[in-house]
């Protein structure tokens, strides 16, 4: 809430004019383009998404382990460093062309190179929260469909699917918010986005206000997109009403769709991860000559990624099911609130974030200004909302009963959240855990301005490196990056969440 | 089974938090600063950096050698380092301010948060280099130039000064960057120059003969480099430190036109906290940055031009600092920077 309130003081008492200030016609339009940027890339990431988590979770798709991780990771590279890996790939004269030795190639400038772009990486918002829901999808109810003649597709459309809406309907609406506040790529894509007309404002004027009022009309738009998601999470019950324990649902055979299964899995895996990750190898090895990394640095650079991360994605997972539960267990005008106004640090960009941190922090706590306890902070305000829809998606698909019941037996309300409420939601938390973490890793302006002093992470690190231009550079501090950050993705979405 | 299961979870969570919040304050030794932030009475100065370590390094290294101090640096963007010192206000850390953009540090000059230098760092510096109230210096100039492809394009080719860059010839093959802070500075030079009217039949130009908007320097030089465009509107060291990386076969030549203002010298400035209670110390560092071996420094490793009195530039900057034109007062009126921001939005090239 804090950068909400702070929004709220920067341009208080004044916020129509400050709305009229931001609406001109001209960012009117680049807003329509952008929020066109923003469903075009939803229903893309989503499209991706579903299939890959249904094949990796439901069927005995050969290496759907390995898929699932590989598939998870391109969430860890920083747009703006993957944008530049794409157009120094795709682009005019790019390694693409020079390797197939034609004049030109289809321009990936625009809106077509920024839907492909983000696309590419966002889709793992989706992917991840999705996989904690299927593994939770009762199989009896689809036994129940197939016992009565539907086929295949027809019990995926009317069982699985409509199990599924609300965490599909929260990873969207953070698909769409990342593109809504994202920079770095559509810049590097030249599209002309919402957040560039906030950068232009806020960089020419060192601002805050005017920054801050474009940043009132990202909340409005978050506002909306939240009102959109919360319909389609609208309160059906899709938990189970039936007693016992959750079977663990048979993989279906994929028979001869197994192989083009693998292929289309291998294939996303190929644009989104061994791609960019190729591209960073070469230019590793092209820069190992010039003051290479030091290991011990390298250590000590992931080990604080790591604290950092560990930590926000930690305070997260906590505060975001405390949300999530109030606004299931007791919808209402409060709840509500509360987990709208969470979702305001998401929508903003994170130096408006991180200015917010600064204005309360200095006048109210400056005993904790510059700590590591600050910097967590600051990323869980930012990331907080990655947290609360797949746990709130989960937390829909624990039917009360179980915790009534545990209540009937005699146990606190404290003890049944403990023993009943977190480790049936343990799929949903893991996710919301993993997404915070993987963007915190990667978050570069509010760990630049609220990091201890001499305090560096990997991004801080990729930042330095590639200021004057040298993205070569950053190949070393980028693929740790990713080496990192893949161990916990593989902890917590695999070893984590695997059955029994 | 499934209890075990949780069991694995739990002190992995546990340990996170527990990593997260005791850990405050500290962290993993990166090993590139002196002195670690668990020594919080040190002699040294906090300096907020807007310039990277590789642009700063060898002048703060020998700063912290001969005054026997240490030196904290926040590195950032200069933009958010200076909305942090006016939101930090009296509470502000830092004891120094070293800009890349002189708007930057005019910002955080009008909010009353600089001191005033002391006259014998002033005075190490040309007056047309420093700011009018002595509230901040320039510590090196860089160059708005013309960048070419030197395949591509011969030298007698280029126009006199950008203006020509609007003939037909170079349709569609001109790189430009309206969104960076250095390209509107540029066009705040102009107006200043020659009247927001010629200034705007300018811009309307380049947008109408296909000028292609790339986000900042560096995209321009690579893709002159790649040679999706020819010339482009940057700063001159930007190629100088590819050819320091790729040697001198780098395809990318650097072109300071002669006419009018075809080049722009901008600064690279420093100022002092008001709220620090270290100044004489951060005077010092001032000085320091100021003295022969730092300038030396700043123009052999980034190929910029040292503004301190009697140093001489890098030998590859084969045009003299006198004749670069620049200009004073506008480029750090943040009023005049806002009306360039509205004109570029109106000429459709922003």
């Amino acid at each position: 809430m804090l950068p909400a309130a702070y929004l709220f003081v920067v341009v208080a008492g004044d916020l129509s004019d400050a709305l009229s200030d931001a609406l001109t016609s001209s960012t009117a339009a680049i807003l329509a383009r952008t929020l066109a940027l923003a469903a075009a890339v939803t229903v893309t990431a989503v499209a991706i998404a579903l299939p890959i988590g249904w094949l990796t979770v439901r069927t005995d798709l050969p290496g759907r382990r390995l898929w699932a991780v590989l598939c998870t990771l391109p969430l860890v590279i920083p747009s703006y460093v993957g944008a530049y890996l794409f157009v120094a790939a795709l682009g005019p004269n790019g390694m693409l062309q020079d390797t197939l030795g034609v004049e030109q190639l289809p321009s990936i400038y625009g809106f077509p190179g920024a839907w492909l772009v983000l696309s590419l990486f966002t889709y793992p918002l989706v992917l991840l929260p999705l996989r904690g829901a299927l593994r939770r999808i009762d199989p009896q109810l689809e036994d129940a469909a197939r016992a009565m003649g539907r086929g295949p597709l027809a019990v995926f459309r009317s069982v699985v699917l409509p199990q599924l809406w609300p965490v599909l309907a929260a990873g969207g609406l953070l698909v769409a918010l990342y593109v809504v506040s994202d920079f770095g790529a559509v810049s590097l894509l030249r599209f002309d986005s919402f957040t560039r007309e906030i950068y232009v404002a806020y960089r020419s004027s060192f601002d805050r206000t005017a920054a801050a009022s474009l940043g009132a009309v990202l909340v409005i738009v978050m506002l909306g997109l939240l009102f959109l998601s919360s319909r389609l999470r609208s309160a059906k019950v899709i938990h189970r009403l039936g007693p016992g324990t959750l079977r663990p649902a048979p993989p279906y055979r994929l028979g001869r769709w197994r192989w083009p299964a693998v292929a289309f899995c291998a294939a996303i895996a190929l644009v989104a991860f061994v791609l960019p990750v190729a591209v960073l190898l070469y230019w590793a090895s092209e820069g190992i000559s010039s003051g290479a990394t030091p290991l011990s640095r390298a250590a000590a650079l992931g080990g604080n990624s790591l604290l950092v991360s560990a930590g926000a994605a930690a305070l997260g997972a906590v505060c975001a099911l405390t949300i999530a539960a109030l606004s299931v267990r007791h919808p209402g005008r409060l709840s509500g609130l509360l987990e709208r106004a969470s979702h305001a640090g998401y929508a903003l960009p994170g130096i408006l974030v991180a200015l917010a941190l600064v204005f309360f922090a200095t006048r109210l706590v400056p005993s904790l200004y510059q700590t590591t306890a600050l910097l967590v902070f600051g990323l869980t305000i930012h990331y907080l909302p990655l947290g609360i829809g797949p746990i709130a998606a989960a937390l829909l698909q624990v039917s009360p009963r179980v915790e009534e019941a545990a209540r009937g037996l005699g146990r606190s309300r404290a003890e049944v959240f403990r023993t009943v409420t977190v480790p049936l939601t343990r799929g949903g938390l893991l996710a919301g855990a993993a997404l915070i973490f993987l963007h915190a890793m990667k978050e570069l302006p509010a760990t630049l301005i609220l990091a201890p002093l001499g305090f560096e992470t990997l991004a801080t690190d990729i930042w330095t490196q590639t200021n004057f231009g040298f993205y070569e550079a950053s190949a070393i501090p980028a693929l740790l990056l990713l080496a990192v950050a893949a161990v916990p993705v593989y902890l917590l979405s695999e070893r984590g969440a695997a059955r029994p | 089974m499934n209890q075990n299961r949780r069991s694995t979870q739990r002190p992995i969570l546990a340990a996170a938090i527990a990593a997260a919040l005791l850990g405050g304050g500290c962290g993993f030794d990166t090993g590139t600063s002196g002195g670690g932030p668990d020594e919080p009475e040190t002699e040294g100065i906090t300096l907020y950096s807007g310039r990277i370590p590789a642009a700063i390094g060898g002048a703060v290294d020998s700063y912290e050698a001969d005054a026997d101090r240490d030196v904290q640096v926040r590195y950032a963007d200069t933009a958010d380092l200076a909305a942090t010192l006016i939101e930090e206000g009296d509470a502000s850390p830092a004891d120094a301010f070293f800009a890349q953009e002189p708007g930057a540090i005019a910002a955080v000059a009008d909010a009353g948060a600089l001191a005033r230098l002391p006259g014998d760092v002033l005075a190490r510096v040309p007056a047309r280099y420093r700011d009018p109230e002595g509230r901040w210096v320039g510590v090196t100039g860089r160059a708005r130039i013309l960048a070419y492809n030197r395949d591509a394009v011969q030298r007698s080719e280029l126009p006199r000064s950008p203006f020509g860059l609007v003939a037909p010839r170079w349709r569609d093959r001109v790189g430009w960057s309206p969104a960076s802070s250095s390209m509107q500075e540029y066009v705040t030079a102009l107006r200043a120059r020659y009247g927001d009217e010629r200034t705007r039949e300018w811009l309307e130009a380049m947008v109408a003969n296909g000028a292609v908007d790339y986000p900042n320097n560096v995209t321009i030089r690579d893709a002159i480099a790649s040679g999706e465009i020819d010339v482009g509107l940057i700063n001159h060291y930007y190629v100088a430190q590819a050819v320091a990386e790729e040697g001198d076969d780098y395809p990318v030549g650097v072109y300071f036109p002669p006419g009018g203002l075809g080049s722009l010298l901008l600064l690279t400035s420093v100022g002092v906290l008001e709220s620090s209670d270290r100044k004489p110390e951060a005077f010092d560092f001032v000085r320091s940055l100021l003295s022969p071996p730092s300038q030396e420094f700043f123009t052999f490793s980034s190929k910029e031009y040292p503004l301190a009195r009697g140093v001489a530039p890098d030998p590859s900057l084969t045009v003299p600092l006198a004749e670069v034109p620049s200009v004073e007062g506008e480029l750090v009126d943040l009023d005049e920077l806002q009306a360039t921001i509205e004109l570029m939005q109106e000429a459709g090239a922003l």
